[in-house]
This record gives C-alpha cells, sequence and structure tokens, in this order.
C-alpha cells in the first residue's frame, strides 16, 4: 500500500478495506524509518495526526465521506498552520506559531483530508535544491546524494518515497514542477488566481501559486479540486475563474486531434541528453495516442530567467520586510539600539541565498535603477505572456521537458548561484505567464526520474490534466518508485 | 530686493471609515494599544489586504469636490522603508496611478476676489502605528490601532505665495473635508496633518530650493513654521550661502524647527507596483452616483444663504463654517420664518458667542433652535424689546424654561401702551426738572437722558420706539 495512489487509498476507504487510522499509521511508520535518512519532514506530530485520523473514520462512522476523507497529505513549510510551527526553514521564523490556517489548509480540513506535518524546503521557497533550507537539506530517495529539487523538496522527497501519498507545495518559478521532475512524480501549478495565496508565507506575490504533488495525474486533480476557488480575502483569488470538472478530465484514454506545440526553445544544447531523449520518446508516445505534434516557437524564452531573477527578488524584499523582529521572529540578543536590532537579527535569521534576493531585489527598485531593471523586467514578463498567448492559437497544450537536468548531486552548485538559476530555466515562463502546468514523470537519465512538463492556456487545468492522464494510462512511468525505499523502480 | 514666498502642501487625512483600511479591524480613536489590530494590520506571515471600498468611495467624492479627475482605473503601490511601527515594512500607497488628478481650491483674497490654488492629486494609503518613547528608559512602545487606518494625501501646487495663503487653503480644504463627512478632520487627534514644502526666490526666478516642514497638526503652529522658514531661508540667501534641501520638524514649545534628515539622508522607498492588490477599477456609473450624493458644499451653502436669506457675507460666512452649524440656522429659520436675518444675527452673535463663552459646542447647546425660535417669535411681535431679550436668551441657557415663561416670570413683557408710558414719562420729569429745562432751552442731546430714565425706570419692558414717539410729545410741554 504505501506507493498506492491516493485514489486506491479512498477506494480501500470507502469499502471499509481500511481505515484512516490504519492509513495514518503505515505512513507514520515509515516516517519514523526513513525521514532521518530523507530529511523530508521537518515538523511531525504522531499523535495530532492519529486524532485527526480517528477523528476522520469517526465522521465516515456518522456522514458521508467528505473528498479527501482520512487521506493523508503532508504540507510544505510555508503554509500557515495553527496546529505546529511554520517557520518556512528560516531560523528567522524559528519556533513560529501561526494563530491561523492557510485558507488552502482549511479546505484541506474541511475537505477531510489528514494532514501529516510540514515538509523541507528552501528557506522561504528561495532554492532549486532545497540546500539553503534552515534545517538541513533533504535527499532525493532515487540516490541519496542526489537534491530532490526545489523549493519544495521535502514534499517531492516525501512523496516519492511513500513517507506521504500526497502533499502541497508551492511554485513561484518551478517549486512544484521541478522537485516533482526530479523525484519522479507528478505536480501541478494552477492557473495564478485559481488556489488563495492567503496563510501561505509570500515569496513573489505575483507568482506564487499552490499546487499538489502526488502519485497519479488523479491524484493532483482530487487535491487541486478541494483546495481551488475563490476566496474573498485573498484580492488576486479570482471570483469567477471557470470550474473544471477535475475528475473528469482525468478520464481521457488518448490524444485524438489533440494539437501538442513542441517549443523549439526548450531542446536546446546543453540540456542532458537522456532527458532529451525521454522527452523526445514521450512525445513519440503522445503522437501514437493521437496527438499532432507542432513545432512551435516562444521567442521570448530566453529573457524569462532574467527577467524572473529581477521581479521575485523585488517582490521579495518587500515581503521579507516583515521579519524585523518587532513583532515576531528571531531577535538578536542585546541590541544596542533600533539600527543594531534590525541588522543583527535579519543577518542572523536569514540565509545567504535570502540575503541574496533580498539585495538584490532592492537594488533592482532602487531610485536610478527601477526602469532598467524592475520595468524592463515587467516588459519582458508581458512580452512572455504574448508568446503564450499567440501560441495557444495555435495549440492546445505546450509539453516541454522540466528540467534541463536530473537531479544534480548536493552541493554540486551550492557555489555558483548563476547555474542553481538555470535549473528552473523551463518552468519560469510559467509563472511570469500565470499559466498552468504540470510534470510527470516520464523516463530516466543516469537512473535518475525525468519529467515531462505541460502548459495549458491560462484556466485550461483540464486540458493538461487530460493529456497527462492519457500519457500516464499508456506508459508506467508513474507507477515507478525508489527501491532503496521499497518501491519497484 | 523683495522675495517671493513659494508653498505648496501636503495634508493626510484620516478618513473615517468604521474599519481599517485594507482589514475589517474598528478604527475607533483612543482604544486601549494593540486592541483594534488583527493578522492583516500586524503584517504576520502570509496575511493579505483586501481594499476596503468605502474609503475608495469617500476619496472620490473629495476629488470630486474640488473639481479633480477621477482616474478609473488607478494602481497601488508599495512604498519601503524599515520602521517599527510600519508593520510590513512597507506602506501601500498610490504612486504611479493615484485616485484622484488636478483639481483645485478657491480662496478668498484680501481685496474680495478669489484666488485659484492647484491640487496635484490625492491618493489612498494606510496610515502607521505609533511609537511611544517618552517617560520610557532604553525601550519604545508601539500602538499599533492606528495601522492600516485609510488616508488620503492631498497634495497641492507648489501656488502659495504666503503663509496666509497656506491657512486659508487648509482652512478652506478642512471646511470642506468636514461637509463631505469624509473624515473627522480632528487636527488633535492627528486626523488632519500636513507637511509644507517651503522656498524663495526673487521674483520671476524660478523655484529655490525647497525644504519640507513635517507633520503639523495645527493652523497655528503652520502659520509659525512657515514664516520662521521662510525668514531663516533669506538669511541663509542674503548671507550669501544656499538654502540645503532636507525635511525639518517645527518645535512648536521652542518656536523653531530643526533638522530631520537632509536629501542625501532621505529614504530611497523603492516604490514598486503592489502585487497583493489588482489594479483599482471604478465604472463612470459609480462616479457618477457619488456625485449624485454630494452634499451642498461650504461655497453653494454661503451663496444661497445670502440670495435666499438676504444675509451678509459675513454672516453667511459665519453660519456656514460647518454643516452642523448650517443645518441648526436652517431649522431655526424653519421654526421663525418671518424674519432670516433677525435668525442670523441672534444665532451668530448671540447663540454661538453665548455657547463659546462656555466652551460648548452646538451640538451641546442648552437652547435647542425651537426654543431660540420662541423667543425671536417675542421679539417679533414685539412683546419683548431686544435689550430684553438678551436676558431672556441669559436665562434660557441656564433653564429649560421657553421664552414665554421666562419673559412672564420676569416680568420682561414689552409695553407698548401709550398711557402707561405716559405715566412712567411723567414721573421721570418730574424727578428730573433741570433737565426738562435745559431740553426745552434747546439741548436736544438730553432726549438720550430720558429714553435711557424711561427704559431703566420700566425695567427694560417699555417699547423703545413708544417711549421715543411720546417723549417728544410730552417734553415738548
Amino acid at each position: 500500500m504505501p506507493f498506492s495512489s491516493l485514489s486506491d487509498i479512498q477506494n480501500r476507504l470507502n469499502s471499509g478495506k481500511t481505515t484512516a487510522v490504519e492509513v495514518a499509521t503505515l505512513y507514520l511508520e515509515r516516517i519514523a524509518a526513513f525521514n532521518d535518512e530523507l530529511n523530508a519532514f521537518v515538523h511531525i506530530d504522531p499523535a495530532h495526526v492519529l486524532a485527526q485520523a480517528e477523528a476522520s473514520d469517526k465522521y465516515r462512522s456518522e456522514h458521508e465521506a467528505r473528498p479527501l476523507e482520512g487521506l493523508p497529505i503532508a504540507v510544505k513549510d510555508i503554509f500557515c498552520t495553527q496546529d505546529g510551527p511554520t517557520q518556512c526553514c528560516s531560523n528567522i521564523l524559528k519556533d513560529f506559531h501561526a494563530p491561523y490556517d492557510a485558507h488552502v489548509i482549511t479546505k484541506l480540513k474541511e475537505a477531510g483530508a489528514v494532514l501529516v506535518g510540514k515538509t523541507n524546503m528552501d528557506e522561504f521557497a528561495m532554492g532549486s535544491s532545497n540546500e539553503t533550507s534552515a534545517f538541513g537539506p533533504c535527499r532525493n530517495p532515487w540516490d541519496t546524494d542526489c537534491i530532490p529539487g526545489g523549493s519544495s523538496g521535502g514534499s517531492a522527497a516525501a512523496v516519492a518515497a511513500a513517507l506521504t501519498p500526497a502533499a502541497l507545495g508551492t511554485d513561484t518559478g518551478g517549486s512544484i514542477r521541478q522537485p516533482a521532475a526530479v523525484t519522479g512524480i507528478t505536480g501541478l501549478k494552477p492557473t495564478y488566481g485559481r488556489v488563495s495565496r492567503r496563510g501561505i508565507i509570500a515569496f513573489a506575490s505575483s507568482l506564487d501559486q499552490a499546487g499538489p504533488m502526488a502519485r497519479s495525474v488523479k491524484d493532483a486533480a482530487m487535491i487541486t479540486a478541494a483546495i481551488s476557488g475563490h476566496d474573498s480575502a485573498d484580492a488576486t483569488s479570482v471570483a469567477d475563474a471557470p470550474n473544471i470538472d477535475w475528475l473528469a478530465a482525468c478520464e481521457a484514454q488518448n490524444m485524438k486531434g489533440l494539437r501538442i506545440g513542441r517549443p523549439k526553445e526548450y531542446f536546446v544544447d546543453g540540456m542532458d541528453a537522456e532527458v532529451r531523449a525521454s522527452v523526445e520518446a514521450a512525445l513519440k508516445k503522445c503522437e501514437e495516442l493521437g496527438a499532432t505534434i507542432v513545432d512551435i516557437s516562444l521567442p521570448n524564452t530566453e529573457h524569462a530567467v532574467a527577467a524572473y531573477y529581477v521581479i521575485a527578488p523585488s517582490e521579495a524584499s518587500a515581503n521579507l520586510s516583515r521579519y524585523d523582529s518587532v513583532r515576531f521572529g528571531h531577535r538578536c540578543e542585546e541590541p544596542d539600539d533600533l539600527l543594531d536590532m534590525y541588522t543583527r537579527s535579519r543577518d542572523e535569521g536569514f540565509g545567504s541565498e535570502v540575503k541574496r534576493r533580498i539585495l538584490t531585489g532592492a537594488f533592482a527598485l532602487s531610485s536610478g535603477y527601477y526602469d532598467a531593471y524592475y520595468l524592463k523586467a515587467q516588459q519582458v514578463r508581458t512580452l512572455v505572456q504574448q508568446d503564450f498567448i499567440q501560441a495557444f492559437e495555435q495549440v492546445d497544450v505546450i509539453a516541454t521537458p522540466t528540467s534541463p537536468i536530473p537531479a544534480f548531486k548536493l552541493g554540486e552548485k551550492t557555489d555558483d548561484p548563476l547555474t542553481m538559476y538555470l535549473s528552473d530555466i523551463f518552468t519560469i515562463a510559467v509563472n511570469l505567464a500565470g499559466l498552468p502546468g504540470l510534470s510527470q514523470p516520464c523516463g530516466f537519465a543516469n537512473n535518475l526520474p525525468v519529467g515531462l512538463q505541460w502548459i495549458g492556456p491560462a484556466w485550461r487545468e483540464d486540458a493538461i490534466l487530460s493529456a497527462a492522464a492519457a500519457y500516464e494510462g499508456a506508459t508506467d512511468w508513474s507507477m515507478k518508485a525508489p527501491a532503496a525505499f521499497g518501491g519497484e523502480s | 530686493m523683495s522675495w517671493e514666498v513659494v508653498i505648496g502642501l501636503e495634508v493626510h487625512c484620516q478618513l473615517n471609515t468604521a474599519t481599517k483600511a485594507f482589514c475589517g479591524c474598528s478604527t475607533k480613536f483612543g482604544a486601549e494599544p494593540n486592541t483594534q489590530t488583527c493578522p492583516v494590520c500586524l503584517g504576520m506571515p502570509g496575511q493579505l489586504p483586501v481594499l476596503n471600498t468605502v474609503a475608495v468611495d469617500k476619496t472620490i467624492l473629495t476629488g470630486l469636490a474640488i473639481n479633480a479627475h477621477i482616474n478609473l482605473e488607478s494602481k497601488f503601490d508599495r512604498k519601503n522603508y524599515f520602521y517599527p511601527d510600519l508593520p510590513k515594512g512597507y506602506q501601500i500607497s498610490q504612486f504611479a496611478v493615484p485616485i484622484v488628478e488636478g483639481g483645485y481650491i478657491d480662496i478668498p483674497t484680501k481685496d474680495g476676489g478669489e484666488k485659484r490654488l492647484g491640487v496635484t492629486r490625492i491618493h489612498m494609503e494606510e496610515d502607521a502605528g505609533k511609537s511611544m518613547h517618552e517617560g520610557l528608559d532604553a525601550v519604545s512602545h508601539i500602538d499599533l490601532n492606528r495601522s492600516g487606518v485609510p488616508l488620503m494625501e492631498i497634495v497641492s501646487e507648489p501656488d502659495m505665495r504666503s503663509a496666509d495663503e497656506a491657512i486659508a487653503y487648509l482652512k478652506q480644504l478642512h471646511q470642506l473635508i468636514r461637509f463631505l463627512g469624509v473624515s473627522g478632520a480632528d487636527m488633535e487627534k492627528g486626523q488632519f496633518r500636513c507637511d509644507a514644502n517651503v522656498s524663495v526666490r526673487r521674483p520671476g526666478e524660478p523655484f529655490g530650493t525647497r525644504t519640507e516642514m513635517k507633520n503639523m497638526n495645527s493652523f497655528r503652529f503652520i502659520k509659525q513654521a512657515i514664516d520662521f522658514e521662510v525668514l531663516r531661508q533669506i538669511e541663509i540667501i542674503e548671507d550669501g550661502g544656499a538654502v540645503v534641501q532636507e525635511s525639518r520638524l517645527w518645535d512648536s514649545v521652542k518656536s523653531e524647527s530643526r533638522s530631520m534628515r537632509s536629501k542625501e539622508e532621505a529614504h530611497d522607498y523603492r516604490y514598486f507596483p503592489e502585487p497583493d492588490l489588482p489594479p483599482l477599477r471604478v465604472s463612470q456609473q459609480e462616479v457618477d452616483a457619488i456625485k449624485a450624493g454630494m452634499p451642498e458644499l461650504p461655497g453653494q451653502l454661503r451663496q444661497r444663504f445670502e440670495t435666499e436669506f438676504g444675509l451678509s457675507s459675513y454672516d453667511a460666512d459665519v453660519l456656514s463654517q460647518t454643516r452642523e452649524i448650517a443645518a441648526w440656522y436652517e431649522s431655526l429659520v424653519a421654526a421663525h420664518p418671518a424674519d432670516p436675518k433677525r435668525c442670523a444675527n441672534w444665532m451668530a452673535n448671540e447663540l454661538l458667542g453665548r455657547l463659546n463663552e462656555i466652551g460648548k459646542d452646538l451640538s451641546e447647546s442648552p437652547v435647542s433652535a425651537l426654543r431660540l425660535a420662541g423667543l425671536l417669535e417675542r421679539i417679533g411681535d414685539n412683546s419683548i424689546s431686544g435689550k430684553a431679550a438678551k436676558d431672556v436668551l441669559d436665562a434660557m441657557m441656564e433653564s429649560d424654561d421657553s421664552a414665554d415663561t421666562i419673559i412672564e416670570a420676569k416680568g420682561l413683557k414689552q409695553v407698548s401702551d401709550s398711557g402707561a408710558i405716559d405715566v412712567i414719562i411723567k414721573q421721570v420729569m418730574d424727578a428730573n426738572p433741570g433737565q426738562v429745562e435745559g431740553y426745552r432751552g434747546g439741548k436736544d442731546k438730553l432726549m438720550g437722558f430720558f429714553v435711557g430714565q424711561v427704559m431703566k425706570a420700566s425695567r427694560g419692558t417699555a417699547n423703545p420706539g413708544v417711549v421715543n414717539q411720546r417723549l417728544k410729545e410730552l417734553l415738548k410741554g
């Protein structure tokens, strides 16, 4: 059972073959057995998990089961929860307890889910390898010398090693899709505005979006269905977002008539040959399933990374100003005066990558540089959006590799932030354009998972879920799991 | 050679919404520190702003009242700076595209004309909390009740040429805002605060270097601060120096200003669009609806009082000072429609004067408009003299009795009966034979003496007109 999909577990719960307590116990045992090796969870409260499971079983005995009744779901340490600490894997929020639940946490609770614990992540979601976490790096279950991707590395590793059947992540520049890709699981970043950001610790407000990391396309759809919807307390949550029949979208058996765009800018020199081969093979499979592959161009792709690394740090530089040690969070010992309190508290509390981005952002916004950096980046953002709008006049969905390379070794890129930033080269444009993106496993490179990325038009998660579900049904990549953790590779 | 003073003003005005700009917390003044806060206005992680649309409507109303353009799409920006009473480390404001642009305010000039002063823009923003340092040793206290209270910042063109013009502009604006009901504008509570940008130049020359006097909340201090600053700048230049662009703080105790920070130390606020709030869109229909609900403004009211009630411009001005005074006056006229001018005189000179003496507001007036009208009726029908009426009003201020009851009790009912008056006149003539002699000998001025004596003898109840007439008759001999 550990590597079962969420929907399989749901079937067994519904048919009375198991209970939420049994399911929770199983995953708690696996966490106890494997978390030391992976460092996927940074907070776990077994008694609280079991209490939720018991409550769910009781609810099921008295009512009709809710959409996620009794299903364990882990959440990234970026989601505020009333239960347990919310630390964003940063020393500046060490032992911070939020007095509120994030909107998506409320939604998960309302849907009957059992919240398993908080997963590891890059500090403030800034990173692509989970190595900037204040709680130490998380490891990739496929090769524990390798990174699990980031920033939602803990959620990805936990799902890949079946320490939980599913998890929530957040995606600002690829932080759901890239770790999903390099750990061989499925991750969905919904359209910007589909899921409320309230109670999610902000990194870059115009880009952040929460989404599921799971073992199957349908699992991802089930969770997104539960957490999405308008929230009047988030002005960027869209009130009249088109509704989707999330589960029906996952029933697709083939791709007849589907036009898949293959952007030439996403198949470039320098990317890993085996990654490329896996994705090319996946596209061939799609053709076999009835799809037409259309060569397209997204000409402004090459500027997307640069624009992102101006916009995201700019927003972050302001978003992280509230960590000033005045009302909550880490405060230095015996400050001399106000300035000393600010500078020393923030110096001690933030890690180096976070400081780098705050400084980059503050610089890009500063007087005399704003036009050259922030404004220019916003112009690029508009061009990137237009690229996609034009492309979707020709095609229904776009398919690309999720990451140009498979998981790399821990420490391999930590001294070279620019190379690290390039691991998000294929995921960033989707955030800039606010589009839905999904990564699913499509093969292996050097025995490490490779991700296939689907990109859809705004609000058309159903289009990419259908394509991904058809591909998943025709292949067995989603069934693969790391042998060292009891899976079948 | 003479100097020309150039002044531009920025007014921060708290909007009187029930809840804060971006959360549901109460804006009530004077609550225990930090009791009117929530995760949003405390800047807790993950919390997001939701715009209070009542604040938007009030800002639009203000914009319309100064004949400004309303931007149907405006934007919010973040103004970044660190201070302990600014929870998020940035203030949500409007920088690039404010909701209101380009209006004006007319102020009266000494020659009876008007001068038009431009208003560059009005934008919405949120207030910060309050830091308290005084009386504390080595610590500061912070009260975040005010954090997130909605403000409008009203920025003028550099059109004022004297401290008096600046004060006239501020008073006009203050009155307008009170009339619109968009703010309590209580200056002592910091609901109406002013920054003044001041420079001097030789007439015809380009603008001089300006300094900014920050955060003043009294008309008197603002005038003092501007006057002080003008002299300081002129002195610097005349001594061959140069004015340094800086922010200055007015010390009302020492009556002098001191430097707060220079241009070099000035904040770089790193403004950028607020990603948590989509652009603010309002429809022309919404703007039109707000316009339709616009109350009568002070200028219109003044005009109407002059034409409809025949008031002098002075009385019209006094009675249109606030919406409350005007409404009180109109209810007085409704109760005593016979003589709106009498209503104006008695309200402006007698009632407001008495209230002022006892330090009460019109809303606390012991005499209602209806009771005052009862007194004015008696003046109108000659039941009581104006002089006696003042005594009656004094008594009314201290009791709940009607004018008639007091007149009755004090025996102040005016005597117009010539027979009764003749009796008094004769008594006075008998008591003053020398003066009678003198009058008859040609000393006309003694008439005043006799009127006074008769009025005194009648304890003010004799009708002065009848007294005059009968005196002339009887003194002839």
